[in-house]
């Protein structure tokens, strides 16, 4: 009955999403301000009706009602209660749901934005938003529903992939939706805009705090399937270029260049045609993201039960709606900007090269994740693109940016010498020196020099960005504090000097070793012993396995006792790694176990991770530094008195 | 500088900045397209000699045979039509079965044999990477020509 019920009000949600897809808007173009007033209240009431639905599915899990087709193929009755809850987005059709369910989230905070928009304005971003719901909801009905019965039920479930039963996976999925699906709100502000009055800065003072929130979640999201990747997989790898991880990244790197684009828009009242078309690219990259993962036709551990026609939807989807605000963008292109009285050392400058650099690394990561699908699409053969593709493009992309950085945040807007921005770098750029020096002085090995270099880049940005901060926090007065939007862009710039040290130590100096052991034995690997110890037999509540002990020493000292396991999960006899990690903030020892072979020895992967949990602490300043910046006053300002374009 | 000039120095920096960029993208591009070859492709000669491919194909029951005291190990793959021996020294993934599907990265060496750095199967019981189960169908249409 309740799932009937949930089922029920998820068609009602769809009949709400037509509704605010239409009324808003026939309300907007003929000034109807009841009509326009529908948005609010359909908005609200979509987002209701979709949650019960959520809330019915989640409580088929909770109770193990395995008519359900979607439960009994993603749960089982001895699965914990808290995987049970996390399963409900376990597979496509939950996933979707999940999808809809953040999508609905945000449109029901955008009801709740109270500042300055017109009415007008808000019922059409609305109506967008009612648009790109419809066509989820619709997709989810017919080709994904989760909602289905199949009679007589059977006695018990599937259960859920082994890989997915994991404290990560439960977080990780509805933080990288909440970022993908974050960014519809920035595409709908867009297309609005389009549709009305056109792009101004206080349109961008309107935007930029949705698209710090998108961006900062899909951060979260992404650092996450990282970490996960990490410690689940049993590989010991953060990344891997697969074309799903290429699918979130792609829209976060356009995500990136947005943000400081928006911030161009709002300050001078320039680049609004390439914000404008940042804002629907970075959509629609993510909603090619969606196809990638769901349409099965990627090779990856993330494409779960998939299936063609849902990819053809996705497809007519993504292009419709990135088609239709293209051809919205055509007949209304905001005015070109006039950059005449600028000097070419301005804040634009940087900001505008900031755009050029991370569009060129989204392109060169679609051309690396499209087009070996294309080739396969035209019958001209299979084929893959090699991780060392992205590395030899990307890092010769990162180093511009990292000096971007240092110089951009201490640009002035508008009029600015190179004279003058050089020499106020000197001491920055000494002291960013000697501590590169210092590290190079510490590191051995054949990349030290590259891994000085990057450190030089990292440093750099670190360094000019605490001594602006250190400026900034001096000259703060009561009357005039330090903007939190400053603060927030200090600590994300930060987070990415972090995350790019993480990178380059982890990338350079990481030691693998692959070796046959049986208990009793030692072996050395970089400067430790690792001993073999002793191996059990484990019983879980829907696994059984066995579980090794692994003492790691250096210079005679037990520095790590590890406990890798390998698990065989009872209801899909699936195995499963979990590998034995001891986490330090200047290093990982990361020990997992292979197969057994013959009678005693294992295969035994050893592992040490240099400073590679700063690539995720890195991730987490940047998001925070998002979110810090998108709590600026300034965006919740209530503004009676339009100011002029060009305030700062 | 005069702004026209500021305007042509900044194209031409632009214009130079993403042909640079553009040729290094293409050049490793090149480089690392890693081409997929089924067995039955292999044996009629397809396959690059020099240059690193994946090969994929189900692993024939009760062909793993265990190098002695360390972690190598043989196998033959199989599309029905042609089998392929491959070598591979390391860990393998923990889906890696006889009677399942896999692909494998790496190359042939002189002795025909294929030499594998990195051996791949997926995280699903019921999966079979696509470039399998395409390769398995094509050698099916194969033998039904003969």
């Amino acid at each position: 009955m309740i799932i009937e019920l949930g089922h029920f009000s998820i068609v009602l949600a769809l009949i709400c999403s037509v509704m605010l897809s239409i009324i808003p808007i026939i309300g907007a173009q003929t000034n109807n301000a009841h009509l326009m007033a529908i948005a609010k209240s359909a908005a609200r009431a979509q987002f209701l009706l979709v949650f019960l639905g959520f809330l019915a599915l989640t409580w088929a899990f909770v109770t193990n009602d395995f008519s359900l087709t979607y439960v009994a193929s993603n749960s089982n009755s001895s699965l914990p209660l808290g995987f049970r809850i996390s399963a409900v987005w376990g597979a496509h059709e939950g996933s979707l749901l999940l999808w809809v369910l953040i999508l609905s989230i945000w449109m029901a905070a955008f009801t709740c934005s109270n500042n300055d928009m017109p009415l007008k304005f808000k019922a059409r971003v609305l109506a967008i938003l009612g648009i790109i719901s419809f066509g989820f909801l619709i997709f989810m009905l017919f080709t994904s529903n989760p909602f289905l019965r199949s009679l007589p039920s059977p006695a018990n479930g599937l259960d859920l992939n082994p890989l997915l039963q994991d404290l990560g996976l439960i977080i990780h999925p509805p933080l990288l939706y909440a970022g993908y699906v974050g960014f519809s709100v920035p595409f709908a502000l867009a297309v609005a805009a389009l549709l009305g009055d056109g792009v101004n800065p206080e349109w961008a003072r309107w935007a930029r705090p949705w698209v710090l929130v998108a961006w900062s979640f899909l951060t979260i999201g992404i650092s996450l399937g990282s970490w996960w990747a990490y410690y689940e997989l049993g590989w010991g790898g953060w990344w891997f270029w697969d074309p799903v991880e290429n699918a979130s990244f792609m829209p976060w790197l356009l995500g990136t260049a947005l943000v400081h684009s928006l911030a161009a828009s709002e300050k001078r009242n320039i680049f609004k045609s390439w914000t404008i078309l940042l804002a629907i690219a970075t959509f629609g990259l993510s909603l090619i993201g969606t196809f990638l993962v769901r349409s099965g036709i990627l090779t990856s551990v993330h494409a779960f039960a998939t299936d063609p026609t849902r990819g053809v939807f996705i497809l007519a989807f993504l292009t419709i709606v990135i088609g239709g605000a293209l051809a919205v963008f055509a007949a209304n292109k905001p005015q070109s900007d006039s950059l005449a009285d600028n000097s070419l050392a301005a804040r634009e400058t940087f900001l505008l090269t900031n755009s050029i650099v991370l569009s060129v690394a989204t392109a060169t990561v679609l051309l690396g994740t499209l087009y070996p699908l294309l080739i396969d699409a035209l019958g001209l053969g299979k084929m893959s693109v090699g991780a060392p593709y992205f590395n030899s493009v990307f890092i010769p992309l990162m180093v511009p940016l990292l000096m971007l950085i240092g110089f951009g945040q201490t640009a002035h807007w508008r009029r600015d010498s190179f004279r003058r921005l050089f020499s106020i770098a000197k001491y920055p750029a000494a002291c960013a020196t000697t501590l590169a020096v210092g590290a190079w002085a510490m590191l051995e090995g054949t990349g030290a020099i590259q891994a000085a270099l990057a450190l030089l880049m990292a440093f750099w940005v670190i360094v000019t960005t605490l001594k602006n901060l250190y400026l900034q926090l001096s000259n703060a007065t009561k009357i005039s504090p330090v903007r939190r939007a400053f603060l927030g862009q200090s600590v994300a710039h930060i987070g990415f000097a972090v995350t790019v040290i993480g990178v380059t130590l982890v990338s350079i100096y990481s030691v693998e070793k692959h070796v046959r052991m049986s208990p009793g034995e030692s072996i050395e690997f970089s400067s430790y012993q690792a001993t073999f110890n002793s191996i059990k037999k484990i019983t879980g509540p829907n696994y059984s396995g066995v579980e090794a002990t692994f003492n790691v020493t250096q210079d005679e000292k037990i520095i790590a006792v590890l406990f890798p396991q390998k698990r065989n999960y009872n209801a899909g006899s699936q195995t499963m790694t979990e590998a034995g990690i001891s986490a330090g903030i200047t290093k990982d020892i990361y020990i997992a176990l292979g197969e057994k072979i013959d009678t005693e020895d294992w295969g035994v992967r050893l592992n040490i991770k240099p400073f590679v949990r700063w690539i995720w602490f890195g991730a987490f300043l940047m998001a925070a530094g998002g979110m810090i910046a998108a709590s600026d006053l300034r965006f919740q300002r209530l503004n009676k008195n339009r100011h002029p374009s060009t305030q700062t | 500088m005069s702004p026209r000039k500021k305007k042509m120095l900044t194209l031409a920096l632009a214009v130079a900045g993403l042909a640079l960029a553009t040729a290094l993208i293409l050049t490793a591009f090149e480089k690392n397209l890693m081409y997929f070859y089924s067995p039955s492709e292999i044996a009629m000669g397809d396959a690059p000699e020099n240059r690193p491919f994946r090969i994929g194909g189900m692993v024939v029951k009760g062909s793993v045979i265990r190098e002695k005291d360390t972690l190598g190990v043989w196998f033959n793959l199989t599309d029905y039509a042609h089998e392929r021996m491959v070598y591979y020294k390391g860990i393998l993934p923990d889906l890696f079965r006889e009677g399942q599907g896999i692909v494998a990265k790496g190359g042939l060496n002189e002795t025909g044999l294929f030499v594998a750095t990195e051996v791949l199967a997926k995280h699903d019981e019921n999966y079979m990477p696509p470039e399998v189960a395409d390769a398995l169908k094509k050698s099916q249409k194969y033998q039904n020509l003969k």
